[in-house]
């Protein structure tokens, strides 16, 4: 059991962290503790023609790991800047990791040919987090995660979210049951802007993990989560699938359906992507710097709930969390499994001109 | 030839024995000696108080295999099969081999010649691997209330959206039936398979004896091969059949090729095989053409130009050592499905020495393909087929886990038209009517019945395949393809695990 939270301004509205800290901190008992986590968009704005990377160091401020990892960076990319990000250790969350963000690019002469800039993005991360003791926590644009041990709204306040602004926010309380609760196991996961918060377990995980190793995704955070965000990166940004072909890969309605439909482009698509079939119950909320996607299993085995207030969207493991913040909504409603729920942000917002997502 | 003394007389492992309290042969019934087509029963005059002479059955000793079809037919129950005292009491020179000298000794020196799979003590891996199952924090799912899949597509597909698929076959259970030829199996067999395989939604093969012309309306599920010997390839023969699988090697017979004697080509078989009346039939050890996999290509394409690109090509291999770089050249080659035969795989004739020890299990040699096609990158460019010795639905799923896309089942489909193992195939002489083509014989096996047999049988393992699936989670098939997480090994050291990929219980 887990607990999620999304909220999106269509209308690039910033809002701060406390917000989604609430909306989190009522599915209390939907966890127990062992991890909690934020996504943020719209959060770098001085940066945002630059990848920021969230790394996480085990073994603190000392830890060798850091040299290697910075040493690596500064081979494949310029650093434009790098910082410490602050912590504020309390009662709840006494200690954690060492965390540093950079903000940078690739060396573009490094390219291979052919190789999009992504590409690059992606083999830097999957590289660093085969290291050893040290982790990428996020590395898309403008957008970054917060995650770590104890309960969300603790986590809140380790990192203080509410200093942080965004028009995207997705929460995460964590019940582990079947990966160890660690820094790094907890959500949102991510690859590039891409990032996940998932209530489930997901059964078909050794099928996935073969097939995204094939494509150079390699799954080192011990978490089953982790293969959602690389499932929908290959899917979306390498085969150029739209969001809702994405998901139908992801949870396909049955063959029956798609042969009384005579669907030929659903029957190609299931049988070129079987293996990257999620199975196992599953209620995720993956946002990406162009909007966000509500999901559910095909059994609808977890909850989810969905609601639409002016230009916010919300979703929510518990309707709860969605009345606090908005006792009024305009609709409300729990989605099919299987149907996806997707929420396009104007590219205007994205790109830093929010303004003219109202005209 | 000298006839041997009685030092070497093999006193057979089995009897029947008759209970004449039971036994109807006052009436005169007789139907034992009818049925037993090994000739070890006859009936023996015996002059009862009245004087009046009876016949009663009578056991000869010389020819039992514990088929068990007289005790089976018996109307009045009167007949069991009892296993022969130990005739040798030695730990290590075991009866069987005691009995192997001894029958070479004395037949000129001839290799032992066997029917069926190996029957050696090697660790059968399924019974070492235990699936996953949910609890709490994962639902499992009851196949009764809500859907579950297990259809499979075999057969090349893109590696991305927008790459071509080649053809497919669409299989609603994923179990097919392998190769039996029309020879080693008679025509009602075949024709029961193509009926089943019709009717649940898979296929057959008709292995390397050819296609007879009465079954070719079931073209649409069939798998035709083209083996060593050729035997029946011609234009019309590949373009009946819905995929063909040119037959490098069988699992129960490694390296080697396949003889069936002039005794058994009768006038049909003859035509099927185009070969003439009573002539033998012998399939080389390699295929004359394919010394590399550079001629192996040139077939496969020579086929799929002769199909016109219609039809998945198959090829098929024993499991051998060498198994993981073999399935990538063939993959390379241009095969949209291989079948990898484990070295269980039956087999209707087999020198012993080869059966017993030539191979690899097929658990090993699947994960180990599955394995290399992934870090290759071009696991989606073939389909994988395993088999060579499933005993049951969940030996089917655990290699489906381990890297299979389906599965061929053949000596299941002798056992569910009754076979009792005798292990006899070779001789023509099936009790049953399965393995034979004698008159009078082959008509024990009555084609509706058989066709129902062969149906329950899909149908029964496809239902525990459900629910086996169920209890892990998963209602779709394609999510447990090569997912070895969802196995665990029990009792299997630290290098069995890492073939295979799984991690030990309780880990």
């Amino acid at each position: 059991m887990c607990g999620i939270v999304g909220i999106i301004n269509t209308d690039g509205t910033l809002i701060d962290g406390s917000f989604i800290r609430e909306a989190i901190r009522i599915q209390r008992d939907r966890g127990n503790g062992l991890g909690g986590g934020f996504a943020v968009y719209g959060v770098y704005p001085g940066n945002r023609d630059k990848y920021a990377f969230h790394i996480m160091y085990e073994g603190g401020r000392y830890s060798p790991a850091i040299t290697a990892v910075e040493n690596y960076l500064m081979s494949k990319t310029n650093i434009y800047q790098s910082e410490q990000i602050p912590v504020y250790p309390n009662d709840r969350v006494p200690r954690g990791p060492y965390f540093k963000r950079y903000f940078l690019k690739p060396i573009e002469e490094f390219l291979a040919p052919e190789q999009s800039e992504e590409d690059y993005i992606v083999e830097i991360v999957m590289t660093i987090n085969k290291m050893g003791g040290a982790y990428v926590v996020s590395s898309g644009k403008n957008m970054g995660v917060f995650k770590g041990v104890g309960y969300p709204e603790d986590i809140a306040d380790y990192f203080r979210i509410e200093q942080y602004k965004g028009y995207m926010w997705t929460a995460h309380n964590r019940f582990p049951t079947n990966t160890p609760g660690w820094w790094g196991g907890a959500h949102p996961f991510t690859i590039l802007d891409k990032a996940v918060v998932h209530n489930g377990e997901i059964t078909s995980y050794g099928t996935n993990v073969r097939w995204l190793e094939m494509y150079g995704y390699y799954c080192m955070l011990k978490t089953d989560t982790e293969v959602v965000s690389y499932i929908y990166d290959k899917l979306t940004r390498k085969d150029g699938l739209a969001s809702k072909d994405a998901c139908f890969v992801m949870a396909p309605s049955l063959w029956e359906e798609i042969d009384r439909t005579g669907d030929k482009k659903r029957q190609y698509l299931r049988q070129i992507y079987g293996p990257a079939i999620i199975n196992g119950p599953f209620g995720i909320v993956l946002t990406h710097s162009d909007g966000a996607i509500v999901l559910n299993d095909r059994n609808k085995l977890r909850p989810v709930v969905c609601a639409k207030a002016g230009a916010t969207w919300y979703a929510s493991s518990e309707e709860c969390s969605i009345r606090l913040l908005s006792p009024q909504v305009d609709e409300i409603w729990s989605p099919r499994g299987g149907e996806p729920v997707i929420v396009d942000i104007p590219r205007s917002v994205k790109e830093g001109r929010p303004d003219e997502a109202h005209g | 030839m000298k006839r041997m003394g009685n030092n070497w007389k093999i006193i057979p492992p089995f009897h029947p024995e008759f209970d004449l309290a039971r036994c109807d042969y006052e009436n005169r019934c007789s139907i034992c000696v009818t049925e037993c087509s090994f000739g070890e029963i006859s009936l023996k005059p015996v002059r009862d108080a009245s004087g009046t002479v009876r016949y009663r059955p009578w056991a000869n000793k010389t020819a039992c295999n514990a088929c068990q079809r007289c005790a089976k037919m018996c109307p009045t129950g009167a007949i069991h099969i009892a296993a022969h005292p130990m005739h040798s009491s030695h730990g290590y020179w075991t009866p069987s081999h005691v009995a192997n000298i001894w029958r070479q000794a004395a037949s000129e020196g001839g290799m032992l010649l066997v029917g069926m799979g190996a029957t050696g003590p090697q660790k059968r891996y399924f019974d070492h691997m235990m699936f996953d199952a949910c609890q709490v924090t994962n639902p499992s799912i009851d196949p009764l209330r809500e859907p579950m899949e297990i259809r499979r597509y075999l057969g090349r597909k893109a590696d991305r959206y927008g790459g071509e698929v080649g053809p497919q076959l669409k299989l609603e259970v994923p179990i097919m039936f392998g190769a039996m030829s029309f020879g080693a199996v008679n025509i009602r067999v075949q024709e029961a398979e193509a009926r089943a395989t019709r009717a649940a939604g898979t296929f057959w093969n008709t292995g390397e004896g050819g296609f007879h012309k009465n079954l070719r309306t079931y073209g649409a599920n069939t798998i035709v091969q083209v083996a060593s010997g050729r035997f029946g390839v011609t234009e019309d023969y590949l373009k009946s059949a819905a995929a063909v699988e040119i037959k490098i090697g069988q699992g129960a017979k490694p390296g080697i090729g396949g003889h069936l004697p002039g005794e058994k080509v009768s006038e049909a078989i003859s035509e099927t095989r185009m070969i003439p009346v009573g002539s033998d039939a012998l399939s080389p050890a390699p295929h004359h053409d394919i010394y590399s996999i550079e001629d192996l290509r040139q077939l496969i394409y020579a086929i799929k130009e002769a199909m016109e690109y219609r039809v998945p090509v198959s090829v098929k291999i024993s499991a051998v050592n060498n198994v993981a770089p073999i399935v990538s050249g063939i993959a390379r080659a241009g095969a949209d499905i291989i079948a990898i035969d484990g070295f269980r795989g039956g087999s209707g004739a087999t020198p012993l020495q080869i059966r017993q020890n030539t191979g690899i299990p097929i658990e090993l040699a699947i994960s180990a393909a599955d394995r290399r096609l992934t870090e290759e990158g071009i696991r989606n460019t073939v389909s994988l087929v395993a088999s060579g010795g499933i005993q049951n639905s969940s030996d089917v799923l655990k290699l489906i886990c381990l890297g299979a896309d389906a599965v061929y089942v053949g000596t299941p489909v002798l056992v569910a038209l009754g076979c009792g193992m005798c292990q006899r195939c070779f001789t023509g002489k099936c009790a049953y009517g399965i393995t034979t083509n004698r008159p009078g014989l082959a008509e024990r096996v009555d084609v509706d019945d058989a066709t129902e047999a062969l149906t329950n049988l899909l149908h029964a393992w496809g239902h525990e395949i459900k629910e086996l699936m169920g209890s892990m989670g998963i209602s779709a098939i394609e999510a447990l393809r090569g997912n070895r997480d969802r196995l665990r090994g029990v009792g299997l050291h630290a290098e069995e695990l890492a073939i295979l990929g799984i991690q030990h219980a309780g880990a």
